[in-house]
């Protein structure tokens, strides 16, 4: 087991170690650089006159006068080392302050929506294929078509809509005007897991739909084997032989697909933060890339990815506990 | 089929070919009949938008701005009238924001009128033609109403069609091709190659889609033209469906590489691209049209979201995400309900691809009974 576990963490390392050179040339894909953009906008805004000179000397000041592969190695070390990210031209700090509450919002989000989409696919899921054929189970597959069809970002837009006419109160946000800007205590908790509900919704919708899926039709498949006929026999209560052996197998394909489904919500996420005005990562991250702030984008993208790789790691290690046909050499 | 002797129906199943099979599984396949037709009828709709809409995507109508839907109607206050016709347009002052705004006026009617001369357009370049489906005698006809710039939403939607379904064609084929090189070249050849691709799959699938995406299409130049915008878009979400669909084809080949078939043509001398396109990929054909089916719309979806948060094609390019550019938050919408008329074609779009995928797969089900 703890070779395994070795093993897949020796893959995240290298996973990783790829993943941010890609992000690293996706930063520099912009045409014009760091250094120009910052004279233009740093030094048009006071009105004086950008020469070459000007901006080659930024260029010595943040090191972009090296060759590539050595600003990668400075900008992969900064943030190894000593965890620091660089700096965001845009706004003027340093990208780990930007950075700060937003990573722990954009966790709970995250969190928040996969809770959501497991306590309702799971049960629903293995109920509409113990109910094969029933009402619930037709509604369930026209709820996951339209779960595909009605993209997120146009549902958050409708609920935005209703909860305007009907209830005459806005959605958005994460936190109540009153909390915004106050210190982090119980009552603002409280009031940021009441704002959570509505995004974690319209996350997990896509999600839940597919999900509820797959958990259906591996229960389907597992219903008809042999173990549970032979438990049948036995005498076992309908409900128990159901958690017992099929329920207990489907929860597999769920398990190893956590990764995926956070890689899902992390594609919606600057949509849906834009329609829902969210202070979190996605917003931020779209922010920057029509900016061209590219340390910000970069430290996003790279975060944003990391946790997907982490989330592959535990559901890995997850399902080589939960499932004894997974064999440990790895591979 | 004239004659329905049980006799002949039978030799006619048993000879039929892989493709008539799944041809006939197909027509009984009620919803994904019922998609690809949709689909057809979207296509056609887009590809002749220049016909099918009384204006070009760009006219504005300035005695129209923000309108409502106008609807055809065949009897008001005034009586009965045998051909459609559409209450004229009278403009008033708001009497809470003072806004000048369009209000219909019932005294005076526009009758509907089909080919009417309007625009000259040139049909796919062509041949020049004035020709509209319809149109009105005078003034002007918003089926979907009116933007903030007076601009016809009905024909606005049907150019948005065109260019939402084109980009989708052309970015499910090169994620096609793309899938077909990569997954080929590892299936082949297995092995190290096969491990090293492997890897790079895995490593192009944790990050993020659409954020990835954002960062490739932040990077286009702000001089682009719209050509160009258009074709780079296709290009990045051409890269969208490879890491799946190449997964697919090389399961596939490793599985079929030790077939004796695959052995018989090598033995014939047969290089290593013939064999995998003359012989082994026709084997599963089946299934990659039922995979380009489902990746359909992804990739539409990609665009509509990357071109609504404007990281994507820019005006005055129009495309279904562009259009709900309008319709972006709680206010817009309040106002001009029907900005949101757009974001039903995607729905029934994904919603259409989605069955006839799944059709599709039914169909080209060789295991599946059939009578």
């Amino acid at each position: 087991m703890i070779s395994f576990v070795l093993q897949r963490l020796a893959g995240l390392i290298v996973t990783m170690f790829f993943v941010s050179v890609m992000v690293f040339v996706i930063m520099e894909l912009p045409p014009g650089d760091y250094a120009e953009r910052y004279a233009f906008r740093k030094l048009a805004a006071t009105g004086t006159q950008v020469t070459e000179a000007d901006i080659d000397t930024l260029r010595v000041r943040f090191g972009l006068d090296e060759p590539a592969p050595v600003r990668y190695v400075n900008w992969i070390s900064g943030i190894v080392l000593r965890g620091d990210f660089g700096q965001s031209f845009a706004f003027e700090t340093s990208v780990n302050k930007l950075i700060g509450d937003r990573i722990w919002l954009t966790l709970a989000l995250l969190f928040a929506t996969l809770f959501l989409t497991y306590l309702i696919s799971i049960p629903i899921g293995i109920y509409a294929a113990v109910r094969r054929q029933s009402v619930a189970d037709y509604s369930l597959t026209i709820f996951s078509y339209l779960g595909l069809a009605l993209p997120n970002f146009l549902l958050a837009l409708v609920l935005l809509y209703l909860s305007v006419k009907i209830f005459d109160s806005s959605i958005g946000g994460l936190f109540s005007p009153a909390y915004i800007d106050a210190p982090w205590c119980l009552a603002k908790l409280g009031d940021l897991l009441q704002h959570l509900f509505v995004p974690a919704i319209v996350l997990a919708w896509s999600a839940t739909a597919f999900q509820l899926q797959t958990v259906r039709a591996t229960m389907l498949d597992e219903l008809n084997k042999l173990s549970v006929t032979a438990a049948r026999a036995r005498g076992l209560p309908e409900w128990k032989l159901i958690l017992k052996y099929p329920a207990r197998l489907a929860i597999n394909p769920v398990v190893s697909s956590i990764g995926f489904d956070g890689n899902r919500v992390f594609s919606e996420l600057p949509i849906v933060a834009v329609v829902l005005a969210l202070p979190e990562m996605g917003e931020l991250l779209l922010k920057s890339f029509i900016d061209l702030d590219t340390n910000v984008a970069g430290a996003l993208l790279l975060l944003l990815t990391l946790f997907i790789v982490v989330m592959n790691f535990v559901s890995d290690i997850l399902l080589a506990l939960l499932d004894p046909r997974i064999k440990l050499e790895g591979g | 089929m004239s004659d329905n002797t049980p006799t002949e129906r039978d030799n006619k199943y048993y000879t039929a070919s892989q493709w008539q099979l799944i041809w006939w599984r197909f027509l009984r396949h009620r919803p994904a009949m019922t998609g690809g037709i949709v689909l057809l009828m979207m296509a056609f709709w887009g590809l002749f938008a220049d016909f099918m809409t009384p204006y070009s995507g760009t006219n504005r109508d300035r005695d129209y701005v923000l309108g409502p839907p106008q609807i055809p109607q065949f009897w008001d206050h005034n009586g009965f009238s045998v051909r459609p016709f559409l209450h004229g347009v009278k403009t008033e002052r708001d009497p809470e924001t003072l806004r000048k705004i369009a209000v219909p006026d019932p005294e005076t009617r526009r009758y509907v009128e089909f080919f009417v001369r309007g625009e000259s357009y040139s049909f796919l370049g062509l041949f020049e033609s004035d020709r509209h489906l319809f149109g009105v005698s005078e003034g002007k006809i918003h089926l979907f109403g009116t933007d903030d710039l007076g601009r016809d939403l009905y024909s606005r939607t049907a150019f948005a069609t065109a260019t939402s379904m084109s980009i989708g064609v052309i970015g499910v084929v090169l994620s096609f091709v793309l899938a077909l090189i990569i997954g080929g070249i590892a299936g082949y050849w297995g092995g190290y190659i096969d491990y090293g691709i492997q890897r790079l799959t895995e490593i192009v699938r944790v990050i993020p889609v659409i954020p990835l995406f954002m960062g490739l299409t932040a990077a286009f130049p702000q001089n682009w033209t719209n050509i160009q915008v258009y074709l780079a878009m296709t290009l990045v979400l051409g890269l969208i469906g490879w890491p799946t669909l190449a997964r697919r084809v090389r399961s596939h080949l490793l599985t079929q590489r030790n077939e004796d078939y695959v052995l018989a043509a090598e033995l014939s001398g047969a290089s290593p691209r013939r064999v995998i396109g003359r012989h082994l990929l026709p084997s599963f054909t089946s299934y990659i049209i039922v995979d380009l089916v489902i990746t359909f719309p992804y990739v539409i979806l990609s665009e509509t979201a990357l071109s609504f948060i404007g990281l994507g094609l820019r005006p005055p390019s129009i495309s279904w995400g562009l259009l709900l550019q309008g319709a972006q938050n709680v206010r817009s919408i309040e106002q001009a309900p029907w900005m949101f008329i757009p974001a039903i074609f995607v729905v029934i779009a994904v919603l259409a691809f989605t069955v006839l995928g799944d059709g599709l797969r039914d169909a080209a089900d060789p295991y599946q009974v059939s009578n």
